[in-house]
């Protein structure tokens, strides 16, 4: 497949580990805070093959996992509104918020439909006039988006009973709030491929302006996120920190502007909770008053009990980086992907699922 | 967070395009990048095409790895 | 309020992720079925139990089919009916002899439907050499069975000196594949409404009673035969190393994935490893006769693009290690739930 086996050469990858080997001689902490450079290290067996020197860390990267019980609890009780129908990316589908998840929903006879893209449930809405088909709005700004022209879409063919439920959230303030944290000590960050393709690499320029941090937007494929720690590298070592793309065949400075366009045109920004890391200001994505008539929360009165933490669970911790996911009591011991406790075990994405799936 | 691969563009017909990856089809759309032509290739995710690939950049990558490997065996 | 850790995602209900062949549906039928029923020729969960009658090995096996879409590129529930019965009695060495066929039909479905599909099973019984014996019918409300629901059993006999079994795999052993996998699982996707993704991928599904024969005559140093079906190679490996009580080391680019199969589970986020095959099979042999048994695969229709992918060794004990293509390892783990098409 071309411009994917090209950077999976396994031949390739020898040298770039072997120039970061030369060059790493001090201790280096990277985070990577995008859930499938998470997976895609996990799957290559990328941390063994780099040297000790270099911690990679994951962070807040999975927008399943970081959105609070709360609203995974809200988007659940959708399924069991009465002619409504959810379609859902399947990413969602088995996470557990305070008592149920959409696959139980499901189970219990509700109708919950796994969908590969907003059109889809688009698609759905149009072919069944009589159901309110919600879509649930999941992801960052990769997605956003999507979901945005999505409702375009919906106005100019006069649908009435397609909805939005938005769980969106972007990315770069959220990074600032956790290095207000003050917890953890970082050198640099391996920022997402997909997301900047969208933003560009222009909102992320206070990271290495104002906190110093090497950053470098990274591509997906192994030898991608090879390349990148290796710029990583070459910049802490030269104490140049500033923004670079790796990624550029696929991101360019500005982003997409159209996509922005869209995605500024549908959505304003809200405060909204991530998981681990409280209530975050302008990081959350609503529709705006003109779409209220396409909003699931206008359109419904969306109350549920409070949210209940699951007992135990720390992917907040992990989340923050504070914590590996195998330094988690429950890890594979009580939480596992076939009994998860949290969102990073079920998720696709999230760290644990990858630490447990993947091995060590 | 961002299942997107690379696709190429068979045909374009108003906002809708339909790709190809490894043999395998599909209907996309690309709302969110107007400019597309045919045979361009995309990143194409949740049904959108979100981008479209720089092959020339794609080529300087590669080439960077190569320059790599070449200094290794020098 | 504290809570027990895991009261939550469990489970007064049946969930869909029961049937698919990974985790769940494993520790399913060990924690209720073969609990419940528990004996000797059921607690060894082959693909049949093998059964002693008339100074003869009898291997006996029960499969139902519930597939949706009832006719996709490649066969039809039919088809699937008769091989997937007729493999897995393969699969314990067995040659199949007969087969029984019990049909779930909705009311509605078109009669030309079920003569099409009866049609096929009696091509693919003729194709394995079965014959089916004996059968049932019944008709249930609309909306109580998804069109059709075909059942089949069936009973073969297994040669004298012929052992094979889940957990007889030993170090040293080599782990051969039969062809490309993930052809069956991503035809059916792609014939599902849902995806609207196109392809000229069609399912593998076919009888491997001939290959195995083939094999069989090469060398007696089977030790484990399997079909990765639902679950795909990633269940059928896991399951084999766990029975075995050995750890099986895989290389990457030695499986064999079309073009068209990398391309569809790229798209939506499927992984190869996990999807279903109806016409493949996974077999550990002795080292000593691994090459000889893969060359005469490759003579075979059903085992032309056969490979030799891995081997087996002492640890880690009941785990799958896969050797990515970037030359480093990591552990091939079972699927969890059913495969679902992802953003993340």
């Amino acid at each position: 497949m071309k411009f994917i086996d090209e950077y999976r050469d396994g031949e390739m990858a020898r040298p770039i580990i072997d120039e970061i080997r030369r060059l790493a001689d001090q201790p280096l902490r990277l985070m990577e805070v995008c859930g499938t450079h998470t997976v895609s290290i996990a799957r290559y067996g990328l941390r063994k093959a780099l040297p000790e020197t270099i911690e990679l860390i994951s962070g807040p990267g999975c927008p399943v996992c970081v959105t609070a019980n709360g609203d995974l609890d809200k988007a659940i009780s959708l399924a069991r509104i009465p002619g409504a129908a959810v379609a859902t990316f399947g990413d969602m589908v088995r996470v557990p918020g305070s008592d149920s998840s959409l696959a139980q929903e499901r189970a219990a006879g509700r109708d919950v439909r796994v969908v590969y893209s907003p059109l889809d449930g688009l698609k759905m809405a149009e072919e069944n006039p009589d159901l309110k088909v919600i879509f649930l709005g999941v992801g960052f700004e990769t997605t956003a988006p999507t979901v945005g022209a999505t409702a375009l879409e919906a106005r100019s063919r006069g649908l009435k009973n397609f909805l939005i439920f938005s769980a969106h959230k972007t990315v770069p303030k959220a990074l600032k709030a956790l290095l207000e944290l003050g917890e953890i000590k970082l050198d640099g960050f391996l920022l997402p491929g997909h997301v900047s393709a969208i933003i560009g690499s222009h909102p992320y320029e206070f990271l290495a302006e104002q906190y110093g941090l090497a950053c470098v937007i990274s591509g997906f494929e192994p030898l991608d996120i090879l390349q990148s720690v290796l710029m990583l590298v070459r910049q802490a070592k030269g104490r140049s920190p500033r923004v670079e793309i790796q990624y550029k065949r696929g991101v360019k400075p500005e982003g997409n502007l159209k996509a922005l366009e869209i995605m500024d045109r549908v959505f304003e920004p809200s405060d909204v909770e991530w998981r681990g890391l409280g209530l975050i200001p302008g990081t959350g994505l609503v529709l705006r008053k003109e779409f209220g008539d396409l909003d699931a929360c206008r359109a419904f009165d969306i109350r549920v009990p409070l949210a209940k933490e699951n007992n135990g669970c720390r992917c907040g911790d992990v989340l923050r980086g504070l914590i590996r996911p195998e330094e988690c009591g429950l890890f594979a011991r009580v939480c596992t992907p076939q009994n998860p406790v949290g969102p990073c075990m079920v998720s696709f994405e999230g760290s644990c699922a990858a630490a447990h799936k993947y091995g060590s | 967070m961002c299942v997107a691969i690379p696709a190429r563009v068979k045909s374009i017909e108003g906002l809708a395009a339909e790709v190809e990856v490894g043999g395998v089809f599909r209907k996309i759309s690309v709302q969110l990048t107007p400019e597309v032509h045919k045979d361009d290739y995309v990143l194409v995710h949740a049904g959108f095409a979100i981008q479209v690939v720089d092959e020339e950049e794609a080529r300087e990558t590669l080439k960077l790895f190569e320059e790599l490997g070449a200094l290794e065996t020098e | 309020m504290n809570r027990a850790p895991n009261a939550h995602q469990h489970l007064d209900r049946i969930l869909l992720a029961h049937g698919s062949g990974g985790e769940l549906s494993h520790e399913l039928v060990t924690s209720l079925f073969v609990k419940a029923f528990h004996n000797p020729f059921l607690d060894r969960l082959d693909d049949s139990a093998v059964l002693q009658a008339g100074g003869e090995r009898w291997a006996f096996t029960t499969d139902s089919y519930v597939v949706t879409p009832v006719f996709f590129p490649g066969g039809d529930i039919g088809k699937l009916a008769v091989c997937g019965t007729v493999n897995d009695l393969s699969m314990s060495g067995a040659k199949p002899l007969f087969l029984s066929a019990g049909f779930i039909i909705e009311e509605g479905f078109p009669l030309s439907s079920l003569q099409t599909i009866v049609a096929s099973m009696q091509e693919t019984a003729g194709e394995a050499g079965v014959k089916i014996v004996t059968g049932d019918t019944k008709v249930v409300n609309r909306g109580a069975a998804d069109g059709i629901f075909i059942n089949t059993a069936g009973v073969g006999l297994i040669a004298e000196g012929v052992e094979i079994s889940g957990n007889l795999a030993r170090p040293g052993d080599r782990v051969i594949l039969s062809g490309s996998i993930g052809d069956h699982g991503v035809a059916i996707l792609s014939s599902r409404e849902g995806l609207q993704f196109s392809t000229t991928l069609k399912s593998d599904c076919a009888p491997l009673n001939g290959l195995v024969d083939a094999m069989l005559e090469v060398s007696r140093e089977i030790r484990c035969l399997r079909d990765p079906t639902r679950g795909g190679l990633s269940s059928t490996l896991n399951e084999l190393a766990r029975q075995s009580g050995v750890g099986i080391w895989v290389e990457e680019d030695r499986i064999p994935i079309k073009e068209e199969v990398k391309g569809a589970c790229e798209l939506l986020g499927f992984d190869p490893l996990i999807m279903a095959n109806e016409g493949k099979l996974v077999a550990i042999a002795a080292a000593g006769v691994a090459e000889r048994i893969l060359r005469r695969m490759k003579a075979h229709p059903q085992g032309r693009d056969a490979a030799i992918i891995g081997e087996v060794r002492e640890e880690p004990k009941g785990k799958v290690l896969l050797r990515t293509r970037i030359g480093l390892a990591r552990i091939m783990d079972m699927m969890v739930g059913e495969p679902l098409p992802r953003i993340c």
